[in-house]
């Protein structure tokens, strides 16, 4: 019979860590207000370390009593995760969370002026100096609350999956790079006097690689500077070419990256509310390849810009040249190799490679020193920082979680999920191939697509899915009650539709 | 311009309109009485469990039908008048045509045990099926299903997805042993207990007994069990929504009898999908088989050989695919649930993590005759290359990684199935 009797213990178990969450989180808004329930030296670790072993338990009170297998049971029925009051609420929480951060740091105690940290900021100095020696910021906060939040519901993610190998090994990939480079590794190279550095992200999305304060930071912190300088250059055009062209490029978006961390974890439980309907697909092409024709030409402006100081071995026009020869040759290439496939898509590609060639000619030979675009170089990456930095990737990107789905950043306005996406599209061995006529149109694989890619459509037809935008998930496969979809790294990256 | 009327907007009538109406001289009417649009009758599972919402279960964006100006109709075809060709509709509308397609489908088999009419007593077929049983689901803690087949599963699976209390009468001794092999329908049953599910074989419906109120409030089982419920699921199979035809000249026998080019025996008249039967059949194959992609074929074929591409239906080999709660199922050509004389299986299971493999070969070449997969995934293509080609057992087994499409990660049960042939199949089969 129905084993009514151990699911109740299960249920006790699960409210009781539901309780330690919240105690947690009330002695967080608690010190925010500057009311100290334990001492620093202890809750600035051991917080988000009970966080981790509470999500922990209560992942193995939800799980562990099921029969290993899909369970998006309700769904559409919680409130939470179907866009009523609760998932509205949280939204607002989060994008006020972030607005604070970015925009009003004081309010969570970030001391000014050499005044010490306050609230919340200053329960983490504990741990910050511990790993860096220095207080902590509102970044390192922000790091600790987003380390945490990447174990504590990559558990659960574990616990979920826990039947399907690839699912585990791609969380527990984010889950390490989060932890050891994103986080840890940085924070210990500073307390060793050397430039914080995050190996395992890369321009465009590391925006500031190129701005001159951290080229110059890189180029003289020595052997080891000069090869972390070296490193992001590889990663952009030898690695991440290379390992896109293998496996997709989920081997960032969904085993590396950081917002593709966040996402797949905290934001797992969102995942079906990406718009599916063919407008959303349009804005998120026009948008995201917009986004990145503006970063590249914003990079090859701020690069251009303080190589005209003269101080540097490049002069500024064969650096400009070099620049669009890099973009043009693999555009041109792209065209003439793949001419049948890209019809409608060559215009676009076209197009956007002659904007971009325009701005940066224009800019080159007609703004003034220290300007980009008639604009100064300071306020431009300022204006982008605020945009795309801060309001996109933040505000909107995690905040809209509970509306939009847990990849708006990645859909619409990651300009490195662009290129890759670009790279993925024409030039990679991934592709998601569909089995056969055994496909029933039921249509789970398009509603847990976090990227709002209409899965079934291909499938019901027998195509490959051959998408710029898929980040290899797994999931349309994983929830595909008829084993219908894999995802593949073909032999060729020609033919794969 | 062809007038092509079609009546059903299952899989069959849909897929059919649709490459139809892609040819300029013709105009489609869709007519149905179940929905105003096409829907994946296969989901509606999904719905009553929250997995997705009801305007998920369309595969077709909306936009697509008025693009191909395919005219769709909510009502019901009361009358067939063949010999002017013309349609009468419950609403008193009348639609002249000049190609007709029977896509009427299925309706659920029923016996008429004492209490069958009783309220709260439910199907699961028809969107309507589904609005009545969310209807009844707060007035339910215990429901009863009869029928141990692929539809009763679903719905055993649905119910506990809603915490409601199961009991699963199954008539055979094991769960759909007239299809799976002992071994396998034994690994199901295991599964469908550890599912909270009181699964009792061998037990057959006598009576569903009323509550006082017309309503059902418990079953009598052939056991003398008397079991309290709230709600009864017959699940007992489909047969072809033929029933109103009888009248007509139209060649019926348990389904719509067709040629290989899916003419009925009226001229201009069609039928595909569920409603159809088959005059010839393929070796191992039926001639009503009520599957989706059996319908999505013939929907294929009936509008090339309308459109003026005369294109036989023709079957090819076998497969399905189902879901017994979180153990899939795969099969490809014939694989009965016992040997014959002349034929033997291969089995290897994995019990703990619910996979089972099962080929059936020949004894004398050793030409391996179908597959059965459960809880691991094969490629369709690469089954059928193998059945097609008489491919010998041994050599299947060892190219057994060309078949897998399970998640990167998670074919590591290739190696113990080939160590496990190596060990099993040459001491039994030694010369």
């Amino acid at each position: 019979m129905a084993p009514t009797h151990t699911s109740y213990r299960y249920k006790i178990v699960r409210h009781i860590a539901d309780g330690i969450i919240f105690l947690l989180l009330a002695m967080l808004a608690l010190r925010w207000m500057d009311i100290r329930v334990l001492p620093d030296t202890l809750s600035s670790w051991g917080i988000p370390l009970a966080f981790v072993l509470a999500m922990a338990l209560r992942a193995w009170a939800q799980y562990a009593h099921r029969p290993p297998g899909i369970h998006n049971n309700g769904v559409w029925f919680r409130p939470l995760t179907s866009r009523k009051w609760p998932a509205l609420t949280l939204s607002l929480l989060l994008t006020s969370f972030y607005v604070v951060l970015y925009f009003y740091p004081q309010y969570l105690g970030l001391g000014s002026d050499g005044a010490p940290n306050r609230g919340l900021i200053a329960m983490f100095d504990p741990l910050s100096k511990a790993l860096s020696g220095n207080p902590a910021s509102q970044w390192f906060v922000y790091g600790v609350f987003y380390t945490t939040a990447i174990l504590g519901f990559g558990i659960k993610f574990l616990m979920k999956y826990r039947h399907n190998r690839y699912q585990r090994w791609r969380t527990l990939s984010v889950m390490f790079f989060q932890l050891g480079f994103a986080f840890l590794l940085p924070e210990l190279l500073m307390a060793l006097n050397k430039p914080y550095y995050n190996f395992a992200t890369f321009w465009p999305l590391h925006y500031y690689y190129f701005d001159q304060w951290h080229v110059d930071q890189l180029l003289r912190a020595g052997l080891l500077g000069k090869w972390m300088f070296f490193w992001g250059l590889a990663m952009i055009f030898i690695l991440s070419p290379y390992l896109t062209y293998r496996f997709g490029k989920r081997w960032f978006c969904s085993w590396v990256c950081g917002c593709g961390g966040l996402a797949e974890t905290a934001g797992d439980p969102f995942r079906h509310l990406s718009s599916k309907s063919l407008r959303a697909w349009q804005i998120e092409r026009y948008l995201i390849h917009s986004i990145l024709v503006v970063a590249v030409a914003m990079t090859i402006g701020v690069i251009e810009s303080y190589l005209r100081t003269g101080q540097y071995w490049l002069t500024p026009r064969s650096f400009v040249v070099l620049s669009l020869l890099v973009v043009t040759l693999p555009s041109a290439w792209l065209l003439f190799t793949q001419r049948e496939q890209l019809a409608r898509d060559a215009r676009i590609l076209l197009a956007a490679v002659a904007l971009l060639f325009s701005i940066v000619l224009v800019n080159h030979l007609f703004s003034p020193n220290g300007e980009i675009f008639f604009v100064d170089a300071g306020t431009v990456r300022k204006w982008y920082g605020f945009f795309i930095g801060s309001i996109f990737s933040g505000v909107i990107g995690v905040g809209f979680y509970p509306i939009m789905g847990s990849r708006v950043w990645c859909r619409f306005g990651c300009p490195l999920a662009a290129i890759l996406g670009i790279q993925q599209k024409f030039f990679s061995r991934f592709r998601i191939t569909v089995n056969g006529g055994q496909c029933i149109s039921c249509g789970n694989c398009s509603v847990y697509c976090e990227m709002g890619i209409d899965v079934r459509d291909y499938a019901q037809r027998g195509k490959n899915i051959v998408r710029a935008s898929c980040v290899g998930c797994g999931i349309c496969a994983a929830v595909c009650p008829r084993g219908v979809l894999r995802l593949e790294n073909g032999p060729s990256y020609k033919n794969k539709a | 311009m062809t007038r092509v009327a079609i009546i059903g907007n299952g899989v069959a009538g849909a897929t059919a309109a649709l490459h139809i109406a892609r040819h300029p001289n013709y105009s489609v009417t869709l007519i149905s009485d179940e929905t105003p649009y096409f829907f994946a009758r296969t989901a509606l599972m999904y719905v009553y469990m929250g997995h997705i919402r009801a305007s998920d279960l369309k595969p077709y964006p909306d936009t697509l039908w008025d693009k191909y100006h395919i005219q769709r109709i909510h009502d019901r075809v009361t009358d067939i008048d063949f010999q002017h060709k013309h349609l009468h509709l419950a609403e008193g509308n009348t639609i002249p045509y000049d190609i007709l397609i029977l896509a009427t489908g299925s309706i659920p088999h029923r016996i008429d045990w004492p209490g069958i009419h009783l309220d709260r007593v439910g199907y699961l077929y028809h969107l309507q099926d589904l609005h009545r049983l969310e209807h009844w689901t707060p007035h339910i803690r215990h429901a009863v299903i009869v029928g141990g087949g692929l539809i009763g599963i679903e719905l055993a699976e649905m119910l506990r997805s809603r915490h409601k209390q199961v009991t699963f009468l199954v008539r055979e001794s094991h769960f759909w042993n007239i299809v799976l092999s002992d071994s396998e329908a034994q690994l199901i049953d295991q599964h469908i207990r550890e599912h909270g599910v009181d699964l009792r074989l061998n037990t057959e419906l006598e009576e569903i007994v009323d509550d006082g109120s017309g309503k059902v409030g418990a079953v009598r089982t052939s056991s003398g069990d008397l079991i309290p419920c709230q709600y009864v699921g017959i699940t007992i199979g489909v047969k072809p929504n033929v029933q109103w035809l009888r009248d007509s000249h139209l060649h019926i026998d348990t389904g719509i009898v067709v040629d290989e080019f899916l003419r009925t025996n009226i001229e201009d008249v069609y039928a595909i999908g569920d409603c159809a039967q088959l005059q010839h059949t393929a070796p191992y194959r039926r001639p009503i088989e009520p599957v989706w992609y059996t319908a999505r074929e013939m929907g294929q074929c009936v509008a090339a050989t309308i459109t003026g591409n005369p294109t036989p239906y023709r079957q090819g080999l076998w497969y399905n695919s189902a879901k017994f709660f979180d153990i899939e199922y795969q099969t490809y050509g014939y694989v009965p649930p016992h040997p014959d004389p002349e034929t033997d299986d291969f089995l290897w299971q994995d019990p703990p993590h619910y996979r089972s493999l099962r080929i059936h070969y020949r004894r004398d070449n050793h030409a391996i005759l179908g597959i059965n997969a459960l809880g691991l995934r094969l490629r369709q293509e690469q089954c059928h290359q193998w059945i097609q080609q008489a491919t010998p057992l041994p050599e299947v087994i060892s190219q057994l990684p060309l078949a897998a499409f399970d998640p990167e990660g998670n074919t590591s049960y290739l190696r113990d199935i080939q160590q496990y042939f190596q060990a099993q199949f040459y001491t039994t089969n030694s010369p």
